[in-house]
């Protein structure tokens, strides 16, 4: 044999453009539109329209919340209890038949804030305990749903405050005011993102968090934070559904964990972290619901939404991943 | 490239940037660092080379704070200093750009640079993109680069994110008030000559406002952009050159030291290969890291492949198991030609693999060594789809007693076994079925004390005497040549050379080294 002494072989990573990635979901949300649209007159109306959004304004600022866990690779399945607790909270601060109380903003200020407790307690359990987010917020939900049954106490509080009432049902430019909480929460939940170093770093966490530590930043804090600001937002999902159903109930929550979870990924951020965003997340949203909406108004039987969203949804995200499978993968 | 005329030059200086004296670091069953002494003068650029398992990686940890020396000191301009941290290490002005790149890949270049000490970037929480792209643009303009600070860092080539980790490691100029000191580990083995052209140039302008420490296989690198060169060995420093006029084959000897090949290879129980159609026959094999990879190996043969870090000898071991993909070549067992698309073909062509590491790859911790054993073969200790307790037992057992594999029970989790021992299961995974026709053996002594390496060798002549072909990469040159029958080097991912290595007339390691680097 000789020596050769040839070019070395490339070595380099051939990665796919990351714009062409970010533009799936979008992409899918036009097309189902568009597929729904033309299959239903009553889906283009613009009643319809005007109703996907408001339905979607709850779960938008779950998913808020769950993004900025998602994109640091933890998981976050305390909303359900969480929100639990927050609607209690509020229904019994603000005007109600339990008690004299008539707090107004101040007790929705203090709902949003025991969200906020709740979260710090996941990011507290996660970075001094060790215990996995997965387990911490499981627990942490299950704590909230316990205070919530405390509050509740047998007796449903039926709310009588006339602006918090008002949320659900006033409109303003032909959308509901809950819808325009919702939106200001993206906003803010995206200039977080994009301007501030929580933000920023809760993006970088999930990039290469030993990354962070070898350049000398202390990641706990920023966790915490993180878990404590999406807290919340669960606190004033629990404050919006109260609205909605003029009452606190302990089941405020109920479903919104896995919903919000999907809709994040649908969106396009990834569950393993560093990848996606509010922005995505809204998509996601949007997307989840118009399918909801879709479905029922081309007229697919309600027997088969359930499975037939479900098939969407793991092909969405089977979608998503392409571009960075690769042999031999580990994936949990 | 001259040194400015207000900077004293660096021969006349008075005090070295760093001065290491005397470190010792253990690690179970291996001294890593054994005493290493190293200068570093003031604008210089000093070239560390050595072998792998030198101790090279050992002391630049310790010079960032990664690890914590056993023994010895850190001169600092002058100063003891002792480093716990990298930012312990960064506040006195030492830096290092990593080998495997440690930079955040879903931020912007301006981020990864700023990282950690934002300064007025960021204030009170709340990101100024106008001042963070101004100081990015800043360190960048240092080094010469025109990166924009913005762009996302896995958008930008390699070449460009070692100019990113460059400029990241000069923001410690703004934490020590004197010039610093970057340590650049195999900083060229990810990129292409081009690249590396670019990258030198880059080294030679930072002497004229630090110190560099520049770490490197490739010889002709070392002494193509170093002033000097210190060689480490076993641990120790064994020699210091200027590079001007210094003769390759002088470092390669100081580098492979005396030692040559000796008894405990076992290599006078090797058994003379007859030239039988062979049991390996690989032809023409091309992956991503590799091209045109011939290779034979013989029933009872060992086959050494030797070649420095990024030359694609572990690639192509990976291959022959299915775990790498490859793009052309084929591959017959026996004669026959066979695909192996994943390791479940590979297995069922009656193919082992040893991996490298041990303790990720090789083994399942908590589990007990008679499972750890019968992981691959299931059919082994199972009657029918269950698993035969007694037939299991038995199996284990007998070859617990054959390797003569010291654990407390056959249910004792493999974890709570020595290193030795772990590895003759891993091995025994194999052998249990009998249908083991050819071994691929990734580093099989890798972490092993002498005596338990001994062993593992013992074990390999015996496998090769009963027919076994097996293909070794070796944790040293030594190891190759005491246990090979023939060796292959490799250098970017190509085989170079094939060297006869019978019993009698065995190369010597500088041979080898020549052709590696």
């Amino acid at each position: 044999m000789t020596v050769t002494t040839g070019a070395a072989v490339p070595r380099r990573i051939i990665r796919r453009g990351t714009a062409f990635r970010d533009a799936g979901p979008p992409v899918a949300l036009v097309v189902i539109f568009a597929v729904f649209a033309a299959l239903s007159p009553q889906f283009r109306s613009i009643a319809n329209v005007q109703n996907i959004v408001d339905a979607a304004a709850v779960l938008a600022v779950v998913t808020c919340g769950i993004t900025f866990v998602l994109m640091m690779g933890s998981i976050d399945l305390s909303s359900a209890g969480v929100m639990g607790a927050s609607a209690l909270t509020v229904s019994l601060l603000v005007a109600n038949n339990r008690n004299d109380n008539d707090l107004g903003l101040l007790g929705i200020a203090v709902a949003v804030a025991m969200g906020c407790a709740f979260g710090f307690l996941s990011g507290l359990a996660l970075v001094t305990l060790k215990v996995p987010s997965f387990m911490a917020t499981l627990g942490v939900s299950a704590i909230g749903l316990g205070v919530a049954t405390l509050m509740f106490a047998g007796v449903q509080p039926n709310i009588s405050d006339v602006m918090l009432k008002s949320w659900a049902i006033e409109r303003f430019l032909g959308l509901s005011y809950l819808t325009w909480i919702a939106a200001a929460c993206i906003l803010a939940g995206w200039l977080i993102q994009r301007y501030t170093r929580l933000g920023r770093y809760a993006y970088a966490i999930g990039g290469a968090e030993e990354v962070l530590t070898l350049s000398g930043v202390r990641v706990k804090p920023y966790k915490v934070a993180v878990f404590t600001l999406a807290g919340a937002f669960y606190g004033l999902a629990g404050v919006m559904v109260t609205s909605q159903l003029g009452a606190g109930l302990v089941q405020a929550g109920n479903g919104y964990d896995f919903s919000a979870i999907t809709a994040a990924v649908v969106g396009g951020t990834l569950l393993t972290g560093g990848r996606g965003g509010i922005l995505h997340s809204a998509v996601g949203v949007l997307l989840v619901m118009v399918l909801t909406n879709g479905l029922v108004q081309v007229g697919v039987s309600p027997y088969w939404q359930g499975g037939v969203e479900g098939l969407i949804v793991v092909a969405a995200v089977a979608a998503a991943v392409i571009p960075q499978r690769r042999r031999n993968q580990v994936v949990k | 490239m001259s040194v400015p005329a207000e900077r004293e030059p660096a021969t006349s200086a008075p005090v070295p940037a760093l001065e290491v004296r005397g470190l010792v670091k253990h690690y179970p069953g291996v001294k890593a660092l054994d005493g290493v002494d190293l200068v570093v003068h003031q604008h210089e650029v000093l070239g560390l080379a050595g072998e792998n398992g030198a101790g090279k990686s050992t002391l630049l940890k310790a010079l960032v704070g990664l690890v914590t020396p056993d023994a010895g000191e850190i001169y600092v301009r002058g100063e003891p200093v002792k480093l716990r941290s990298v930012v312990e290490a960064a506040d006195h002005g030492i830096g290092m750009v990593f080998q495997e790149q440690s930079l955040v890949p879903n931020l912007t270049a301006a981020e990864n640079i700023l990282l950690g000490s934002e300064g007025g970037a960021v204030r009170r929480g709340v990101y100024r993109w106008d001042v963070m792209r101004r100081l990015a643009q800043e360190q960048l303009d240092k080094i010469g680069s025109k990166i924009d600070p913005l762009a996302r860092t896995d958008s930008l080539s390699f070449a460009d994110r070692q100019m990113v980790e460059i400029a990241k490691v000069l923001r410690i100029e703004q934490r020590s008030q004197h010039p610093p000191v970057i340590i650049l580990d195999e900083p060229t083995s990810v990129l292409e000559s081009k690249e590396i052209d670019t990258l030198f140039a880059q080294i030679r302008r930072l002497r004229e406002f630090a110190s560099v420490v520049f770490v490197s296989h490739r010889l002709d690198e070392v002494l193509d952009v170093c002033d000097r060169v210190t060689v480490l060995r076993g641990g120790q420093s064994v020699g210091e050159v200027a590079t001007a006029g210094a003769v390759p084959r002088e470092l390669h000897r100081m580098m492979i030291g005396s030692t040559g090949s000796d008894d405990h290879y076992h290599s006078n129980a090797a058994t003379p290969v007859g030239a039988a159609e062979p049991r390996l026959s690989v032809r023409g094999l091309s992956g991503a890291s590799f091209r045109d990879v011939d290779l034979d190996v013989a029933a009872g043969e060992v086959v050494a492949i030797v070649g420095v870090h990024g030359s694609g000898r572990e690639d192509v071991c990976r291959a022959l198991f299915g775990i790498e993909p490859t793009t052309a070549g084929e591959i017959r067992m026996d004669g026959k030609r066979i695909s192996l698309p994943n390791t479940r073909a590979a297995c069922a062509a009656g193919i082992g693999y040893v991996p490298a590491e041990r303790k990720t790859e090789g083994m399942v911790g908590p589990m007990s060594v008679a499972e750890n054993m019968t992981l691959t073969k299931q059919k082994a200790r199972c009657a029918g789809p269950f698993v035969a307790p007694a037939k299991q037992a038995g199996l284990v057992d007998r070859w617990i007693e054959r390797l003569s594999i010291r654990t407390p029970t056959r249910d004792t989790p493999i974890q709570r076994l020595s290193g030795g021992n772990q590895q003759k299961v891993v091995l025994a995974r194999w052998l249990v079925a009998g249908d083991i026709r050819l071994l691929l053996l990734d580093h099989p002594t890798r972490g092993l004390d002498i005596g338990a390496r001994s062993e593992v060798y013992r074990l390999m002549r015996e496998l090769a005497a009963s027919g076994v072909a097996t293909v070794l990469l070796a944790d040293s040159l030594e190891e190759a040549i005491g246990m090979a029958d023939r060796i292959l080097v490799m250098n970017d991912g190509r085989v170079v050379t094939e060297v006869a290595c019978p019993n009698g007339g065995k190369p010597s390691p500088l041979d080898l080294v020549k052709e590696m680097v």
